[in-house]
């Protein structure tokens, strides 16, 4: 069901996201420049019948997180880099002990306090798993206000698929920048979602427990291989996009906004002649290395642009390692990229 | 002769050994927390909030739906809880290095907010499961494997009183210090914890009960000598008694 087309940010097709996915319980910090999730979620959820909380910081937000996840009910929070390195405790704690939550990390710059703009910095601590352990979350990468809007639903879908918490990893440009976006209805949510493993009192059947401590000898090992093999079935939802690959010599490989960006400097390239693509992955876990291994058996180069110093592309690497490597081309934080700039360094990459 | 049974294990309470030190009071807050949901009616409706220490195996004991909190975080997870399901009896169980230190700013907002949740406290002076390390706690002069020379004032700062820094926060309704080393207090003990569940069940706000207890194995004491040390050294540095009661004024909110 299709509704009516609203002109909104990143940060406010979240929410009306996460509304339209059955959004429960939401627990926030206030941390630019994601403050638009929690100011309009502080009045639109308790009107839809839902519970707001602002906690005392990002270690409680993850923590209320945790115990309404426990709950089994569609639960989320948001923040951004320093915040969400707050979180990894929680999150290292909802992985072990598998509960479903949505994370948001609207990214900024880094390290430390940074700066308030743009930042594709914490790809690394999201995609790596980001707090103690040998965990991974399932990590999306929105590009435009509509897909953040499409990937926040998907996200809690697959946060209850896998009882695995999922983050959604934006950044300040795309959290501040405004454009139309068509929202929808999904399916309502199962009414019997997480039945068979939530915490409700027990009625009627033993007590549950939700824990990520094992100290028997040889229960943490199955948890781990348990756990692992849980990531490795993950691999059935990658996503990404592929604009002009087929004929190209060059893939540029990019995600978030800056494949949003990339994708304008790939099309003014092609409009003069160049034979360029670009690949933007739009799960960052599963990261979708084999569609990049088949476009490298089939002798493309690549090129990874990310807004940091270079870290997706070490992923890109191990994808195409048995035909290609990758160059890159870093944008640095506290700048906002355009299109023109990307230009150079990718008519320079197609020219090698 | 027919045999007559006057007393047994409230069915809650699981049929083992625990993995406490003897002389260890766990066992009996485990039990008067048992002894409570069961009274009370509580047992099918409840989610208990489990922290990190000794305690954190209280789902072995305590047949409830439990769900295991990061060190510190119980009070905020059973926000989570409670908030998620309103209609749940929540309980946290912490102890003094969890809730009085690393814990602390989630206990006091959680109070603060007057969140429909219940939280034991078990002070014991030290951290018991890491081997008996200083706590905010530890009364002066108290010698811990951190503090080998006995806490000292000017250098560590002085114990924490969290049943009365609790009290003074709005959210709070009631806020108690019992002690487990006596029959007559443990008897006041229960009460004070079937109070605070009882201001949760009437939605009033939050209710704090902290209980005085031992920890002979980092006390380096016998389970005698430790019951002994709570009258002795701590009631006199943390006196028992409630310091907020604000049921009779319908809520703290």
């Amino acid at each position: 069901m299709s509704e009516k087309r609203m002109f909104i940010k990143g940060n406010e097709a979240i929410a009306y996201g996460a509304l339209a996915a059955g959004l429960k319980c939401y627990f926030g910090y206030p941390i630019t420049p994601q403050n638009d999730i929690p100011e309009f979620l502080s009045k639109a959820l308790p009107d839809a019948g839902g519970q707001f909380v602002q906690a005392e910081s990002e270690v409680a937000s993850a923590n209320m997180l945790l115990g309404a996840a426990a709950c089994g009910i569609r639960a989320m929070t948001t923040s951004s880099s320093p915040g969400i390195s707050l979180m990894q405790e929680a999150i290292s704690y909802m992985a072990g002990s598998e509960l479903p939550g949505v994370i948001v990390n609207m990214n900024r710059g880094g390290p430390g306090l940074g700066d308030i703009g743009p930042s594709q910095g914490d790809y690394f601590q999201a995609v790596k798993g980001g707090g103690h352990g040998d965990y991974r979350l399932l990590v999306l990468s929105p590009s435009t206000c509509q897909e953040a809007y499409d990937l926040i639903i998907a996200a809690f879908d697959l946060a209850f698929k896998y009882r695995n918490p999922v983050m959604i990893l934006g950044d300040a440009i795309l959290g501040q920048m405004k454009e139309p976006v068509t929202p929808w209805k999904p399916q309502p949510v199962p009414a019997d979602e997480g039945h068979d493993w939530c915490l409700t009192g027990a009625k009627g059947r033993p007590s549950r427990i939700l824990k990520s401590l094992f100290l028997d000898e040889g229960e943490l090992a199955g948890q781990n291989l348990r756990l692992d093999a849980k990531y490795k079935s993950m691999e059935c939802e990658v996503r990404f996009e592929a604009f002009q690959v087929e004929d190209a010599e060059l893939v540029v490989v990019a995600h978030g906004s800056i494949g949003r960006i990339a994708k304008s400097a790939v099309r003014a390239l092609r409009a003069a002649g160049g034979k360029v693509g670009l690949f933007r992955p739009i799960t960052l876990f599963p990261f979708p290395s084999a569609a990049l291994a088949d476009l490298a058996a089939k002798g493309k180069r690549f090129l990874t642009i990310e807004h940091n110093m270079g870290q997706m592309v070490e992923d890109v690497r191990l994808a195409v390692r048995a035909h290609a490597d990758s160059a890159f081309y870093g944008f640095l934080p506290g700048n906002m990229p355009t299109p023109d700039e990307f230009e150079a360094p990718i008519r320079s990459a197609l020219s090698r | 002769m027919k045999d007559e049974l006057v007393f047994e294990r409230p069915r809650v309470l699981a049929d083992r050994g625990m993995h406490y030190c003897p002389g260890c009071h766990h066992g009996v807050a485990h039990r008067l927390v048992a002894e409570c949901l069961e009274e009370m009616g509580l047992v099918e409706r409840t989610v208990a909030v489990s922290a990190i220490g000794c305690s954190v195996f209280l789902y072995n004991y305590i047949l409830v739906d439990t769900v295991e909190a990061p060190h510190g975080r119980a009070p905020a997870v059973a926000t989570g809880v409670k908030r998620a399901r309103p209609d749940a009896f929540v309980f946290a169980y912490q102890g003094d290095g969890d809730l009085a230190s690393i814990g602390l700013a989630e206990i006091m907002h959680c109070a603060n907010r007057g969140e429909r949740v219940s939280v034991i406290f078990v002070n014991n002076t030290v951290y018991g499961m890491t081997g008996g390390q200083m706590a905010p706690t530890t009364l002066v002069g108290q010698k811990t494997t951190t503090c080998p020379g006995g806490r000292c004032l000017e250098r560590e700062g002085g114990p924490m009183n969290m049943a009365e820094i609790i009290a003074g926060l709005g959210g709070t309704v009631y806020s108690t210090r019992v002690a487990l080393d006596s029959v007559k207090h443990i008897v006041a003990a229960k009460k004070a914890i079937k109070k605070a569940f009882t201001i949760q069940e009437q939605d009033l706000g939050f209710g704090f009960v902290e209980l005085l207890a031992t920890c002979p194995t980092n006390w380096r004491m016998t389970p005698l000598q430790a019951n002994e040390r709570i009258a002795k050294e701590m009631i006199p540095v943390f006196p028992l008694g409630v310091f907020k009661d604000a049921t009779g004024e319908g809520g703290g909110k």
